[in-house]
């Protein structure tokens, strides 16, 4: 079966700087794809390119969009207006201020319908009542009448989720979703995104730096670095057997809570280094911060290579990265 | 099982939520209250939610300009003004043009004439009632027009930028260069004067403070989160412009709608003073400008229409600060 959507070789440019090169991936119906990587990797931008939201200054420079058969980049404003909301809908990072300040979020979630459903004022209501007790807030009737500023951030990601997921779309972009909530509301929040892809059968691509939430909600995984796929692989696989030296770092800068490990009793481990080092210069976009790199590194950005099945990396020498002592503090 | 950190650090992060499934504490409804969670986490929080609730809530805001003095009275003084203007053809159903009385009574010396008359025998209370029709005419449908069409270039200045905004702004900055108060005359010279040309040259010269407002407003709030959020859900222009954006930058231009009435009554005046008002109609302005020939021997003459301008432009003002300090954040923090 064709994949919901196929990005294809995706390069983003700005006029002076290319933050996504050479980006493709796929997802399945139905299926959770997270891209973990920190910030300014591309992430973000990954997902307004989806959206046809890009900054005025940001230009696809090639590759292709293939969603549900149809090449987004082809299509026209009108065409693309349509398709957002409903059937490819986003919720973004900041719950705070994502709603319109003065309008009631039920006129808001009503808002989505009428525009994409053509639905009257009254149905339009109804609906929202509904659609704010699918995404479980307390006596939605009172609440369809509340302004934003009336409720927690939680509630509010949950007015937002509830607007995106109104015309049940296909896709839904989820670009970090639960950063600026706390733990326990995070937890709630993606398993409430969990139950609605399950339930309308949408597929979810999942933004975020956040390596618990992937290892419990993704079906496969993008690493990406510096606007390139450095690693993709089921979660399982990339927790137990990281391949590409980011992914390891990445994994054992993540706080431990093992063997009572606080980070009072020791540094954290970081990435020596920043994300921009590497900006105009030639190879791997890695190298710098990179512990195991080589002279032959500098020379070529490294092709992706399938080391086993359902993987992806781009780095030439995990075999070899594999067998240096290193690898063991990372207690795997 | 393999346990990970990560796998260790799941089991963790998932046991608190299994169990309060749904704990989100009601958020009080009562607007005054604030919201119940605390700002310790987040320290900008405070501030986003006390921008939204005071520009949300429009109780809070009508609270805040109640319980300020100078804008009651400005409000109770131009409801009077209002009223005036109602009534006085009720009051005076005669043409305040036409000669009543002996001319020169003093205010007081014949009851008939409480403000006395003027060099015609001209009623000069009646012509105050009168005046304050014209006067309030012109400055409320002057400032609608002028809003209406500064708020439209503004909004599309501000919302579309670039070719867009370049072209609007030249057109604003055209209107801006010329001495406002010269062109006004001219247009008027132009045209016959009457109430509806000085009306239409009036709002020809003050759209551009609004459209300047509007487009500034416009292009810091098209940046917020929730206009992307609104894209995002296949909104199209004229749905965010109007729906998403407007009612957000609608304080300062209400504000600011305020002193533009009260401008467009003090340019009429002056027009009617300098003999460009409309000849059939009276207004402040002309009462004025009739009676400064005699200011050293009648001053009551300019002294009285003088008042009424006075007051109805404070009024206006007043009204203009308190609304300002009820619909801006900065200012209504505190009370």
């Amino acid at each position: 079966m064709a994949p919901l959507l196929h990005v294809d070789n995706l390069t983003i440019r700005f006029p002076r700087a290319e933050p996504v090169s050479n980006l493709s991936f796929e997802i399945a119906e139905g299926e959770t794809l997270a891209i973990v990587g920190e910030s300014g990797s591309g992430k973000s931008l990954t997902a307004l390119a989806l959206m046809q939201l890009l900054p005025r200054a940001a230009k696809v420079a090639s590759g292709r969009i293939r969603f549900n058969g149809r090449d987004l980049l082809q299509l026209d404003a009108r065409e693309m207006r349509r398709l957002r909301g409903s059937e490819i809908a986003m919720i973004f990072q900041e719950p705070m201020t994502s709603l319109n300040p003065v309008m009631t979020i039920g006129r808001q979630i009503a808002e989505v319908l009428k525009v994409h459903e053509r639905l009257s004022g009254r149905a339009a209501r109804k609906r929202a009542i509904e659609l704010l007790e699918l995404v479980r807030i307390p006596a939605p009737e009172k609440r369809v009448d509340d302004y934003p500023h009336q409720l927690s951030g939680g509630m509010r990601q949950r007015v937002m989720i509830a607007m995106a997921v109104a015309c049940k779309p296909k896709l839904l972009i989820a670009d970090e979703p639960t950063t600026a909530l706390d733990v326990t509301i995070q937890a709630q929040v993606l398993d409430l995104l969990d139950t609605l892809r399950r339930e309308l059968q949408m597929a979810v691509v999942l933004i975020t730096h956040d390596l618990g939430v992937v290892s419990q909600w993704a079906d496969k995984v993008v690493v990406m670095y510096a606007g390139r796929k450095v690693e993709q692989a089921l979660p399982g696989d990339l927790f137990n057997d990281p391949l590409h030296p980011y992914t390891r770092g990445l994994l054992a800068a993540s706080p431990r809570l093992k063997n009572d490990f606080h980070y009072r009793d020791g540094a954290l481990t970081e990435i020596p280094g920043s994300i921009v080092s590497a900006a105009g210069e030639a190879g791997c976009p890695f190298r710098p911060r990179c512990d195991q790199a080589r002279a032959s590194c500098g020379q070529r950005v490294p092709q992706l290579t399938i080391p086993a099945p359902d993987r992806l990396v781009a780095c030439p020498f995990t075999s070899s990265i594999k067998a240096v002592p290193h690898a063991a503090a990372f207690s795997l | 099982m393999s346990s990970t950190d990560i796998g260790t650090f799941h089991s963790v992060a998932r046991t608190p939520y299994a169990s309060s499934a749904e704990a989100e504490p009601p958020v009080t409804s009562n607007p005054a209250d604030g919201p119940a969670w605390s700002n310790v986490k987040a320290p900008d929080a405070r501030s986003q939610q006390s921008s939204t609730v005071t520009v949300t809530n429009g109780r809070r805001a009508l609270k805040v300009f109640l319980s300020n003095p100078n804008a009651l009275f400005g409000t109770s003084f131009l409801v009077f003004v209002i009223v005036i203007a109602l009534l006085a053809p009720v009051l005076y159903p005669d043409d305040p043009l036409s000669m009543v009385g002996r001319p020169f009574l003093w205010p007081g010396q014949d009851s008939a004439f409480p403000l006395g008359t003027d060099s015609l025998g001209r009623d000069v209370l009646s012509g105050i009632l009168h005046g304050s029709r014209i006067s309030l005419f012109v400055g409320l449908t002057a400032t609608a027009l002028g809003l209406t069409f500064g708020v439209l270039v503004g909004s599309l200045a501000g919302y579309f930028g670039g070719w867009v905004d370049d072209v609007l702004v030249r057109l604003i900055e055209i209107f801006q260069t010329l001495p406002s108060f010269v062109l006004l005359v001219v247009l008027v010279a132009i045209a016959q004067p009457s109430a509806t040309t000085v009306t239409l040259a009036i709002a020809v010269i003050s759209w551009p403070t609004v459209a300047r407002l509007t487009r500034a407003e416009f292009r810091a709030i098209r940046e917020k989160d929730f206009v992307m959020a609104a894209r995002s859900l296949g909104y199209g222009h004229a749905r965010i412009i109007f729906r998403e954006i407007l009612p957000n930058a609608l304080p300062p231009i209400i504000v600011t709608s305020s002193v533009m009435v009260a401008t467009a009554i003090l340019m009429e005046s002056a027009l009617s003073f300098m003999g460009l008002g409309d000849p059939n109609v009276v207004s402040w302005g002309s009462m004025i400008g009739t009676g400064r020939e005699l200011v050293r021997t009648a001053w009551y003459l300019t002294a009285l229409p003088g008042l009424a301008i006075v007051f109805t432009v404070l009024a206006l003002n007043l009204i203009g600060d308190g609304l300002n300090d009820a619909l801006n954040p900065r200012f209504s923090q505190d009370r």
